[in-house]
């Protein structure tokens, strides 16, 4: 029976991951002895009690109330400690200690945002150190997100009008899948990420490298990275199929018409203005989804998208 | 009447009616033609034309089913496009619950059979039944155009601030949904109002049918619910339409409000969609264990009780969503105690069946597999209740999987368990008892098949509504998946031996199962008035140790009671009934 608890959660890698796990081990166990229980009653009446002839004359039971006091009371005993397990376990969940390192979580669609103190950025990759509280403050840019977890057994939505937190302190290193769980349409189930615990040396030195330029790569490559760490290319394709967003194959020197605005022929400005005011100009034959990046792409990095897109002709 | 207590003891004089076993005139006969059904006051032919169309969209429901399962088997694009996807699950969603749960019991089979248990000749307002049916074709139509015009993407539960951004087609889905309620409202209402007045003499609250008690407590909930969502939806289409700002942040709402307004009519709806079928199985297992139902009170009252608490337990859809810890404490005990009466109605069934005389028809295999199934919904939902669990479990197939087992494994098998219970007295055929059970083992094996690996891919983190996955799940949903044809199939064979039985079923007798509940006291199918005469009940409707002979009285003369010295032709029995 642990073993098949076990076999139904993902592996716990935050420190209060194995109480949600206790709670859910005890309610598999107990459900399972009680189906097993009422399966076997089930089938045990309708074989011992068959129709043996049509004249069979039945006993009259009407009910009996030491019966049904006891199938009543037990049940809502064992109710109230999962009820109360539970309730203890959830208050945990919500309390982060004083001393969690913060970070800040943008939702937008399709993709997730990180912001750290220095003011370095990640999108799509959560960076954090192992062995100590995090805490995440979280919002929306448009609809509703949900930020999941399950290596840590933390999820919560987040919010357009509101901040949302959660917290979580991850007790080894390695890779764990963050899923957006509420739906916030087409690429909802693209809405994914990783979460990266380091050791606190190995998260220092990222968070210094941060956003420095690596000079010894040409901008173009640099371009193309970034296209695929902000999650661009979920939308936008590089061999001219069109996605949610239009290709950026050809994209560089064309004539674009707007529903919003008077053409333009695509340069630079228009480029950057794409970026940081995404909804400005609105393509034909799009909707406008695209959240702004202002703030999460720096203009170095906006350059060497340029240089990305202009390989792209 | 002579007797000092005259003016609380009515003296009626009764006699047996021995119902036709092969009437040639009932109630299908009794008008010819489309026009005589289309506008028809008959509750039987209302409830009749509520199947049929209830079944229509079950198909539709079903169909789309299958197609979200089939594009499930690759992690990837399998041959429908992302958006396609997230229109079809939406309206998988909206025309299983909206269309087929919840008027599958109550508007369906309850209308046939609401007015037979009671002695009634129909409901209390006919032409309102009538109404009714139309308000639903009508909600029906606008969900149609809706699908043709744009689709929908928003989930069944229309969430804001997605609901009022997308570009597809949300005011006419929810218009008509709006319209549908007004459907619902009317039933319960007629459904309230019947109860209360038009039981036959001797039918005292506490011989009711214990599906007159479910149905009872599902109008409550409809009529007191249904309004909630049809105002949630309306201020919906205002924002919509006028750019009123009641839910989008972008005009100054709030998003979570509407989460509220929702589930406070969507949690008890689901008490809508499941408690008819605890009525159901209620008179199945009693009727097929020949025996007296365990604990009356206690399933009568657990029914009204679910029905209360059922309204304050909306907050546990939302315990990742933002509301204060004291809210979702709240919320999870208040959830853990309506879990309390649904048990109990768990173990009086069982209670029931001890020292019964069963007899395995094909209703009381359903009957069977919605204890099982059920009992594995009743679980995972204690699961889903506790707060800490379900932090990790929200919004995954676990919760998938849950719903499907009280939804289609609860209420959909109390359903066919009804339509097979009932049948004979709808059309006075039998159907293929062979392939009914062959039908019913298919259905129990696919249903497994499709949903208990979604609990343990729901559990090891897989999203609900996700048209891409990771690799991991991929042996889930493709066995998954597999399950879902096998439930098909289950289904066409239930389709194929029904229309067998309409077409050349044998005669199936007005009482096959030696029922002694008062519906199967009249012929089958029913006289266009239910009875010949006006029955006269005085035993309970499980009391199987008395003679079936007492529950076949009826008033003995035309006129009620009065000119008691004229001489008919009366049995020996006497009932006595306070008025």
């Amino acid at each position: 029976m642990n073993r098949l608890t076990d076999y139904m959660l993902p592996p716990a890698r935050s420190t209060l991951a194995s109480e949600t796990d206790a709670l859910f081990h005890f309610i598999n166990v107990t459900s399972i002895i009680l189906l097993v229980g009422i399966t076997f009653a089930i089938l045990y009446f309708a074989w011992k009690y068959r129709r043996k002839s049509d004249d069979d004359v039945t006993p009259v039971i009407t009910h009996n109330n030491k019966l049904e006091i006891t199938w009543s009371v037990i049940p809502l005993i064992m109710v109230m400690i999962v009820f109360g397990w539970g309730f203890s376990g959830y208050m945990n969940l919500v309390t982060p200690p004083d001393d969690a390192y913060e970070i800040r979580v943008e939702g937008a669609s399709w993709n997730w945002r990180f912001f750290y103190e220095n003011g370095a950025t990640s999108v799509n990759e959560l960076n954090v150190p192992v062995d100590r509280p995090i805490k995440l403050i979280m919002s929306s840019t448009d609809v509703i997100h949900s930020f999941y977890v399950p290596d840590f057994r933390v999820k919560r939505d987040v919010l357009p009008n509101r901040y949302s937190s959660i917290w979580f302190e991850a007790t080894e290193t390695g890779e764990s899948h963050i899923f957006c769980t509420e739906y916030c349409g087409t690429q909802h189930s693209n809405m994914d990420g990783t979460v990266n615990v380091m050791s606190q040396d190995e998260f220092d030195i990222w968070l210094e490298a941060g956003n420095a330029v690596d000079e010894s790569v040409p901008p173009a490559e640099r371009g193309e990275a970034l296209v695929s760490q902000n999650g661009c290319n979920a939308c936008h394709s590089a061999d001219g199929s069109s996605g949610v967003g239009p290709s950026f194959a050809g994209l560089w020197g064309s004539e674009r018409t707007f529903q919003n605005a008077d053409p333009v022929t695509a340069d630079e400005n228009y480029i950057r203005e794409s970026i940081l005011q995404s909804n400005a100009k609105v393509l034909e034959g799009y909707d406008p989804v695209m959240p702004s990046y202002q703030g999460v792409i720096n203009d170095q990095q906006i350059s060497d998208i340029i240089e990305y897109i202009k390989t792209l002709e | 009447m002579a007797t000092a207590e005259a003016s609380n003891i009515k003296r009626l004089q009764v006699k047996r009616f021995k119902p036709d076993e092969s009437p040639k005139e009932h109630y299908l006969n009794a008008e010819k033609g489309l026009w005589s059904w289309l506008t028809t006051v008959d509750h039987k032919r209302i409830g009749l034309m509520y199947l049929g169309s209830i079944a229509l969209f079950f198909l539709i429901g079903g169909i789309l089913a299958l197609v979200l399962r089939t594009e499930l088997l690759t992690p990837t694009r399998s041959f429908i496009e992302a958006d396609t996807y997230n229109q079809i699950f939406t309206l998988h969603g909206a025309i299983m619950i909206f269309f087929f749960l919840v008027p599958s019991v109550p508007a369906a089979l309850g209308n046939f059979i609401l007015p037979l248990q009671l002695g009634a000749k129909d409901v209390a307002f006919p032409r309102l039944n009538l109404a009714s049916f139309y308000i639903y074709t009508i909600g029906a139509i606008f969900t149609l155009i809706a699908i043709f015009t744009g689709g929908i993407d928003t989930g069944w539960t229309f969430y804001t601030p997605y609901s009022a951004e997308t570009s597809t087609n949300v005011m006419m889905m929810t218009l008509g949904i709006f319209i549908l309620g007004f459907s619902s409202i009317l039933t319960g209402v007629n459904f309230i109002v019947t109860i209360h007045k038009m039981r036959a003499p001797g039918l005292t609250w506490n011989k009711l049918p214990l599906n007159i008690w479910a149905l009872y407590a599902t109008s409550i909930i409809q009529v007191l619910a249904t309004p909630v969502l049809a105002i949630t939806v309306l201020l919906l289409a205002m924002e919509r339409a006028l750019g009123i700002g009641i839910f989008d942040p972008a005009l100054g709402g709030d998003p979570v409000l509407y989460q509220h307004f929702f589930w406070f009519y969507s949690h008890p709806a689901v008490y809508i969609m499941i408690v008819p079928g605890f009525g159901v199985i209620s008179e199945v297992i009693s009727t097929f264990s020949r025996k007296t139902i365990f604990g009356y009170w206690a399933i009568a009252l657990s029914s009204l009780a679910i029905a209360f608490i059922g309204f304050l337990v909306w907050g546990h859809h939302m315990f990742t969503a933002g509301q204060s810890s004291l809210a979702s404490m709240v919320f999870s005990f208040l959830t853990f105690l309506v879990g309390i009466p649904t048990g109990i109605k768990i173990f009086n069934w069982l209670a029931t069946m001890y020292k019964g005389s069963i007899d395995m028809k094909t209703p009381m295999l359903y009957a069977m597999v919605f204890l099982f199934l059920f009992t594995i919904g009743g679980f995972t939902g204690i699961m889903l209740g506790a707060l800490v669990v379900d932090i990790h479990l929200h919004d995954t197939y676990y919760v998938v999987a849950h719903f499907h087992y009280v939804m289609m494994g609860g209420m959909v098998m109390a359903f066919l368990a009804g339509i097979h219970y009932w049948w004979p007295k709808m059309f006075g055929k039998m159907y293929s008892e062979f392939w009914a059970k062959i039908a019913c083992g298919i259905i129990f094996v696919g249903f497994n098949m499709t949903f208990l690996p979604q609990f343990i891919m729901g559990a090891q983190g897989m999203p609900r509504r996700y048209y891409n996955y990771i690799d991991q799940f991929q042996p889930f949903h493709q066995f998954s998946t597999m399950g879902s044809y096998v439930l098909g199939v289950g289904f066409l064979i239930i389709a194929a031996y029904l229309i067998h039985s309409l077409l050349r079923g044998k005669e199936a007798g007005s009482n096959p199962w030696g029922s002694r509940a008062l519906e199967w006291q009249t012929s089958s199918p029913a006289p266009h008035h239910n009875f010949e005469h006006t029955p006269v009940i005085i035993n309970g409707p499980y009391d199987y140790h008395k003679p079936m002979a007492e529950f076949q009285l009826g008033i003995a003369h035309s006129h009620n009671g009065h000119h008691e010295g004229e001489k008919v032709d009366v049995e020996t029995t006497t009932a006595q009934e306070k008025a």
